[in-house]
């Protein structure tokens, strides 16, 4: 195989075609079994696992020479991770990096979906730490594997009953499960729970990729996506009384950023280019130091 | 006002350069030099061989060099170097029997055919540190063997098996194809093929004490080390446009078969059952606690009760490889305040409704 990336010695976007082709492959069939893991021979990475390498492996197989690549993490462009990452593609794919979510074909993310709304030609790739839903309940492979095969969910419902009877409500904050096209009971990743609407009906394709555990897995454009809930304790996103301390958002999902130790704190928006965005339309929130907008 | 607590670019690249410069050390002290580390440190390179999947010197001993002596960071290294090489395929399967001898013990055996060659080992040393070795010098020459060792060295296990007390070695079916856990994703129940080669790249540290945790009653079986042997092992391949064995060069090899008593099963008559390890280069603890693990693995096959975490091939293979464990283990120092802002928002809200509920008692009792 001759290396042919922009990158000396590595091929475009760092790994071979043979294993592109194994990665596509695992997509495909990801793709048409909504929610449902799929084994893949899962290949080291020169950043470490737990760091995003299902994620990267999954973006370099689906990667084209015109793609735009956004990278985020917990909500930002400019966290350490993504900033790694992104620059990992700009070197061995020299494909546009772009921190606008609207200018993005590819996004790869972790723990967020980004607030705009995402369009069909948009992928959205997930970076999964662990892509087991009922991996908490049952550490074991060979059992989980066996109750997604007879769909034997009652476990996570028990879990999540428990949380009622023991709080009055259900204490999953993150990575809350979520059942794919009426059949598998999936792990949206640590995402917070205030995403998984996102993901319901969602007009891009999302893929998520497991590294270590060698796992992928797709919720297909438009494909239902429910959180697990009772009917009289349906699920909620979380909530917060303040709005977002520089753009005046109330809808988004919000960072809490101590600013002293006199509990000083400023709650802003944790996806950087929605923030930005309204910013730069005029919005202004009680702390941007500048005059709010009347509206806001 | 708003602090940037955000990461940037620039912080990472300054990093980055700090890093290369205590690698680097005081400029004053000579640099070390790849040919160093491979001839000086040729253990630590054969280490990063053996769990980095990839016999070669040099890439090591740049791996250790890069890494500042971190093994486990090189070893990060030569594997994610290892996964951009295209694969060509597989070797014929090496005959360690006709291995070129540096060493070669039996623990079973007084005499072997062939004999006891001690080679260079640590074995019977006094570990007192030794001033002189800081001045440096060269070594007193070593006594070279009389006789070639080589052609009549016949495996330990082999002569036990002629008497039928030891089972055979593997299922005997030569076309059985190999599993490779580089290539096809791992499922459980996994084969000894695969709990092998996942044994081979699993952490030294980590096989050492699952090893140590089975002579320590957790899977008891005593073993032995029926054999253990080090020198060089040719490697043949058959390319396809040839369609015959041509020989391309030769390994380093440690090779350990354990020998542990098995008092029989519903399925197996009593009988030696066998425990095997092997690494690159001169890894000898790694190959006996391997050879160890590996026989509590064949807990199932045997019809043993599995009671012990080195019995576990989930357990164990779940958590043998460094480079995933190193990898999981360190990304806890990524940002996370998403998911701790939705953990704060939770206890928040339920120490108000516990304290609610106190003050309700409370108002109650008065």
């Amino acid at each position: 195989m001759t290396a042919t990336g922009p990158l000396p010695g590595y091929n475009f976007a760092y790994l071979n075609e043979q294993t592109k082709r194994m990665i596509r492959r695992a997509l495909l069939k990801a793709v048409a079994i909504p929610g449902y893991q799929v084994p893949f021979a899962s290949r080291e990475m020169p950043m470490p696992y737990g760091w995003g390498t299902g994620g990267m492996q999954v973006t370099a197989s689906i990667l084209m020479p015109d793609d735009t690549l956004k990278v985020i993490d917990q909500g930002a462009d400019d966290t350490t991770n993504a900033v790694s990452i992104r620059n990992f593609f700009a070197k061995t794919a020299a494909v546009e990096t772009t921190t606008a979510t609207a200018q993005a074909s590819v996004i790869q993310t972790r723990h967020r979906i980004p607030e705009e709304p995402l369009r069909e030609d948009q992928i959205l790739v997930y970076q999964v730490p662990i892509p087991e839903p009922l991996r908490f309940l049952e550490p074991r492979e060979t059992e989980t594997r066996k109750m997604h095969a007879l769909s034997e969910y009652g476990l996570m419902h028990v879990k999540l009953y428990e949380d009622i009877a023991r709080y009055g409500h259900i204490a999953t904050t993150y990575a809350y499960p979520v059942e794919v096209d009426g059949r598998y009971v999936m792990d949206p990743s640590p995402t917070p729970k205030f995403d998984n609407p996102k993901m319901d009906d969602c007009a891009a394709l999302q893929l998520f990729g497991a590294g270590r555990e060698k796992r992928i897995y797709a919720i297909p454009p438009y494909t239902k996506v429910i959180s697990l809930d009772f009917d009289d304790y349906p699920f909620e996103v979380q909530t917060w009384e303040e709005a977002c301390g520089l753009c005046g958002a109330r809808d988004s999902y919000l960072d809490e950023v101590i600013l002293d130790d006199r509990g000083g704190r400023l709650f802003c928006c944790s996806d950087t280019d929605f923030c930005e965005k309204r910013r730069a339309m005029g919005y202004r929130g009680a702390m941007s130091g500048e005059p709010q907008e009347a509206a806001e | 006002m708003y602090v940037a607590v955000k990461g940037g670019q620039q912080a990472i690249a300054n990093a980055h350069k700090l890093s290369a410069e205590e690698r680097r050390g005081n400029p004053d002290v000579p640099e070390i030099g790849v040919d160093q580390i491979d001839q000086q440190l040729s253990i630590a390179v054969d280490r990063v061989m053996t769990e980095g999947s990839l016999y070669d010197r040099q890439l090591a001993a740049l791996a250790i060099k890069q890494a500042r002596g971190d093994m486990i960071e090189a070893i990060f290294l030569v594997r994610a170097s290892r996964t951009t090489l295209p694969r060509f395929g597989y070797s014929v399967p090496m005959e360690t029997s006709d291995m070129a001898i540096r060493r070669r013990i039996s623990a079973t055996f007084k005499d072997i055919p062939g004999g006891q060659v001690l080679g260079p080992t640590f074995d019977y040393q006094h570990r007192l540190i030794d001033p002189a070795l800081a001045e440096g010098g060269a070594p007193e020459p070593a006594e070279t063997a009389p006789a070639d060792v080589d052609a009549q060295s016949p495996k330990v296990l082999g002569l036990l098996g002629q008497e039928g007390l030891m089972e055979a070695a593997g299922d005997g079916d030569d076309d059985a194809e190999i599993g490779d856990l580089t290539r096809d994703p791992l499922d459980f129940p996994a084969d000894r093929d695969l709990r092998l080669q996942n044994l081979v790249r699993g952490d030294e540290g980590f096989i050492l004490s699952l090893g140590y945790s089975t002579q320590r009653g957790y899977a008891r079986g005593h073993a032995f080390a029926g054999e253990i042997r080090m020198g060089e092992v040719a490697v043949s391949f058959v390319p396809e446009e040839l369609g015959f064995e041509i020989e391309i060069g030769e390994v380093a090899l440690t090779e350990c078969e354990m020998v542990t008593q098995f008092k029989g099963s519903s399925k197996v008559p009593p009988q030696f059952t066998r425990g095997y390890g092997l690494a690159f280069g001169q890894c000898e603890r790694k190959a006996m606690s391997m050879a160890l693990v590996d026989r509590a693995l064949r807990a199932g096959e045997l019809g043993e009760d599995r009671v012990a975490p080195a019995q576990d091939e989930e357990f164990v293979m779940s958590h043998s490889d460094s480079v995933e464990a190193t990898g999981f283990v360190e990304h806890l120092k990524l940002p996370h305040y998403v998911d701790f802002q939705a953990e704060l928002e939770l206890v928040r809200r339920m120490r108000a409704e516990a304290e609610g509920k106190q003050a309700g008692t409370g108002e109650a009792a008065e």
